[in-house]
């Protein structure tokens, strides 16, 4: 490491001020401390020792809570074409081929988000000159897990770039933010291209082979919704889909699962759960926001139930958990610290309405099938309201105090 | 009516190097010397001596021109050797080079009889004249008090939760009747009470045993559970306009020896501690001594840092400086200046974490006492993670919009957030915990000078 070492120190004075390069001293900077944790010590006043935690370690977290989800996300996109063109059914067949296809797809949808937001990055730590913003490792991981394999690259691009820029940058960077980057990258990608995002083609790599007879793409979450209007019970619609290509692809096991066709990471609540386990465990993400963000979605279902006029509204309230993005957005989009409630009392709040809007936008509404990139987005908008009046009430007890 | 209070929220940083209880074989110092950035709020130091003079214990050397009653003493007898001053003549330290024999100035003494039936009035002349009135602290602003407010209340902290601090069931041994003087004469200050903060379910350490004209308060749970200010905000707390005051208990004792003998004894017993510390015990010395007699020779290694003070809210001083006025312990600890190969993403069971992220494995041994030193460990960042800051302070405070507030020095937003009710050291663990690394405590320390000279 000494060597590495001896290149970095070779290289500083060309970047520092008077250096040649000293406009990129932030992109040396952020190379610099990746590889080496500075040796800055502490100030003469104040706390002389300091918690080995820094912002670079708490976002790697978050990276690692996601792989699960990745892995997942990569073996089930090729495990979808395989089932849908027929060449296989059973689950752990051609495990090698499917995961290779997986990863042929998903990878450069991973990169070019990794990538174009990393420019991005730069570009403003250079003309704004601050530091960069570990916030993208998240942010570029995200983004990918919430759009389907069949995207075209160029849109994950634009649509990165526009979230890093429009959602972060022009407010100062990371922990500035109004709302989640990755949530406003796929809200962006759902009204500009939403042929890309919605429907039922997109959701299953096909490439050039013809599907089996009898094949829909619908997601879980098209086919309760239709089954309400058809006055279907929800159960047996989701039960009987797509038998062409097996049976029990929509049963409550496999969405729970994950073996459904979805968005590249948002399939598997298991896999969210999983990552839920370690946000939480780790202390990374608040589990309040998690827990209140799925008791939401099941009061709200339970409420549905009470007054259900058709078959969706009657639907069985555990079922929101497993169908569409749910749980993926409560786990990885929810809990984001800076666009979500700050303090303790408005997480429970903030993740219990995010369950509840989500499931009114999925039942009432018939223009948006998932509620849960919305209420998100909502949710955060609102989040500094539900804020302003805990703090009110921390006011409050102290103004009390002093007339009593 | 005394109080128990059992608190949750806090951290207790456990470190290597507690100090033994006994004294450990340390020479006495040569010099000595008071710096006028120990006492906050110290607006126009004065010096009233000159190089060369010569004083005894209780010698006034330096006044504040905004509050001329109180004297700034010198702590030993001997001569004043040096007077420094820095840029514009600012005033940094008045340096005595002690005698071998201390001698001392005779102040009026009182009986236990008399010390009941003293007046307001003077008491309030002895205490400033006697030099122990510096070791008042008010609340709001933790600045030295003023002997023209009467506060609503006074507290004394009898446990410190600091990371190594002294034991004052050791420190104050035998210094029962002194304390005990000690309170009865602040109870003529107050329009209130007395409170005595114990640590709940411990042994009462004897100097705090069966003291009388005080409330005895008691509370569990991790650091900050000792510092004062959480004791005032669960028992008494400070609504805008009000005031407290507050005081070490090694402030108590001098007092009541300065009242009781009728001279100023700076002596006291001073932990030596930290993990680079060959000797880890108590030396018996005098306010504002050199620590070079603590630390050369007694060192583990020579890449070191010699905190006066604690290690969260103390201050770095050179191998030849001075104890600050207010500290009894001087932290030893390694200097933190290198790199670290990936050092954000090691895991890592050797370095002490609050949290529990990728690879900090410090919460599977609750209980090693960890060897730290004073690397950052990171960068500065905006805020981003929440709640923590709310989990390490007992208060019903919220630290994040407290910062922000100062920060934004917006006046209203820090008033109905409770800056009166906190100084530097109740949101220490704050800057220690941060994962944004914010010198928490420097903002807070912003954001009162702004409220207080606004």
């Amino acid at each position: 490491m000494k060597f590495l070492r001896d290149l970095l120190d070779k290289q500083k004075p060309l970047f520092h001020k008077g250096g040649k390069l000293e406009n990129l001293f932030y992109l040396y900077e952020a190379g610099e401390t990746f590889l080496f944790s500075p040796n800055h010590t502490n100030g003469i006043k104040g706390a002389q020792v300091k918690d080995a935690i820094d912002l670079k370690r708490m976002m790697i977290t978050v990276v690692i809570a996601m792989i699960p989800c990745l892995l997942f996300g990569i073996y089930n996109t090729g495990h979808q074409h395989f089932l849908a063109t027929g060449q296989t059914a059973g689950l752990w067949e051609d495990f090698g081929p499917k995961f290779l296809l997986g990863l042929q797809l998903v990878l450069p949808v991973v990169i070019v988000a990794y990538a174009a937001g990393g420019l991005v990055e730069a570009a403003f730590a250079v003309i704004r000159k601050h530091p960069i913003n570990e916030g993208f490792l998240v942010t570029g991981m995200l983004i990918p897990l919430v759009v389907p394999a069949t995207i075209p690259l160029w849109q994950v691009a634009l649509a990165t770039i526009f979230a890093v820029v429009i959602a972060k940058e022009v407010f100062g960077g990371t922990g500035m933010n109004v709302l989640n980057v990755a949530m406003t990258a796929r809200a962006f990608l759902y009204f500009a291209y939403p042929a890309q995002i919605s429907g039922d083609l997109v959701w299953t790599y096909l490439g050039d082979k013809a599907p089996v007879d009898g094949f829909s793409g619908a997601t879980a979450l098209a086919v309760a919704y239709n089954a309400g209007v058809d006055g279907q019970p929800v159960a047996q619609a989701l039960a009987e889909h797509n038998s062409a290509i097996g049976d029990g692809l929509y049963s409550f096991y496999n969405m729970f699962m994950g073996w459904i066709p979805g968005s590249i990471g948002e399939t598997s609540t298991l896999m969210a759960l999983v990552g839920a386990l370690i946000l939480v465990g780790t202390g990374v993400a608040s589990w309040k926001i998690i827990v209140s963000g799925f008791a939401g979605a099941y009061i709200m279902g339970l409420v549905m139930n009470l007054f259900a006029v058709n078959e969706y509204m009657a639907m069985s309230p555990e079922y929101h958990w497993v169908v569409g993005g749910l749980a993926f957005g409560i786990v990885f989009m929810a809990t984001d610290p800076v666009s979500a409630a700050q303090t303790e009392t408005g997480k429970w709040i903030y993740g219990l309405l995010i369950g509840i809007l989500t499931v009114i936008i999925r039942v009432t509404n018939p223009a948006y099938p998932e509620g849960i990139m919305l209420a998100v987005l909502f949710m955060n908008v609102f989040a500094p309201l539900i804020d302003y009046y805990v703090v009110k009430a921390n006011k409050n007890r102290r103004l009390q105090r002093a007339t009593v | 009516m005394s109080k128990t209070i059992k608190l949750k929220k806090g951290f207790d940083i456990k470190l290597a190097g507690k100090a033994e209880k006994q004294l450990g074989d340390f020479k006495r110092a040569k010099t000595f010397a008071i710096k006028p950035a120990d006492f906050i709020g110290m607006q126009r130091p004065k010096v009233t001596v000159n190089e060369g003079d010569l004083v005894k214990a209780g010698t006034p050397i330096l006044f504040d021109k905004a509050m001329e009653s109180v004297h700034y003493v010198a702590p030993v007898s001997g001569e004043i050797i040096e007077i420094k001053r820095g840029d514009k003549r600012k005033l940094l330290e008045i340096k005595i080079l002690a005698d071998s024999e201390v001698s001392y100035e005779s102040f009026e003494k009182f009986t236990d009889s008399s010390i009941k039936t003293l007046s307001k009035e003077t008491a309030i002349a002895q205490l400033c004249k006697g030099g122990v009135w510096p070791q008042l602290i008010q609340r709001p602003y933790g600045i030295v008090a003023n002997p023209q407010d009467s506060p609503k209340s006074i507290f004394i902290s009898g446990f410190d939760t600091h990371p190594l601090a002294p034991d004052y069931g050791f420190a104050l041994k035998g210094e029962e009747k002194f304390f005990q003087a000690g309170v009865l004469v602040l109870q003529k200050l107050t329009t209130g009470k007395v409170h005595l903060g114990l640590e709940l379910d411990s042994e009462i350490a004897p100097v705090f045993a069966n003291v009388q004209g005080a409330q005895v308060n008691k509370f569990s749970g991790p650091h900050p559970a000792g510092n004062v200010g959480v004791h005032i905000h669960h028992v008494d707390p400070i609504n805008k306009g009000e005031i407290v005051w507050t005081i070490s208990p090694f402030g108590v004792v001098q007092i009541g020896k300065l009242f009781v003998e009728g001279k100023y004894d700076a002596s006291k017993l001073v932990a030596v501690s930290g993990s680079e510390a060959k000797k880890a015990a108590y030396a018996k010395t005098y306010i504002g001594a050199c620590v070079d007699t603590l630390v050369n020779g007694n060192l583990k290694q020579d890449h070191i840092r010699v905190v006066s003070g604690n290690v969260l809210t103390g201050e770095k001083i050179n191998n030849d400086g001075y104890l600050g006025f207010y500290a009894s312990q001087i932290t030893i600890l390694p200097e933190g200046d290198y790199y670290e190969f990936l050092g954000w993403m090691k895991p890592t069971s050797e370095k002490l974490s609050y949290h529990r992220a990728l690879g900090l494995l410090s919460f599977l041994k609750p209980n090693k006492e960890y060897v730290l030193d004073t690397n950052v460990r990171g960068e500065e960042r905006a805020f981003v993670q929440t709640g923590v800051f709310e989990s390490v302070t007992p208060m019903d405070i919220l630290p994040v919009y407290l910062l922000k507030a100062i920060m934004a020095e917006d006046f209203d937003e820090m008033e109905e957030l409770g800056i009166y009710e906190v100084v530097e050291e109740d949101l220490a663990l704050c800057e220690f915990v941060d994962v944004s690394k914010h010198p928490v405590q420097e903002i807070i320390r912003k954001g009162i000078d702004l409220i207080q000279y606004s």
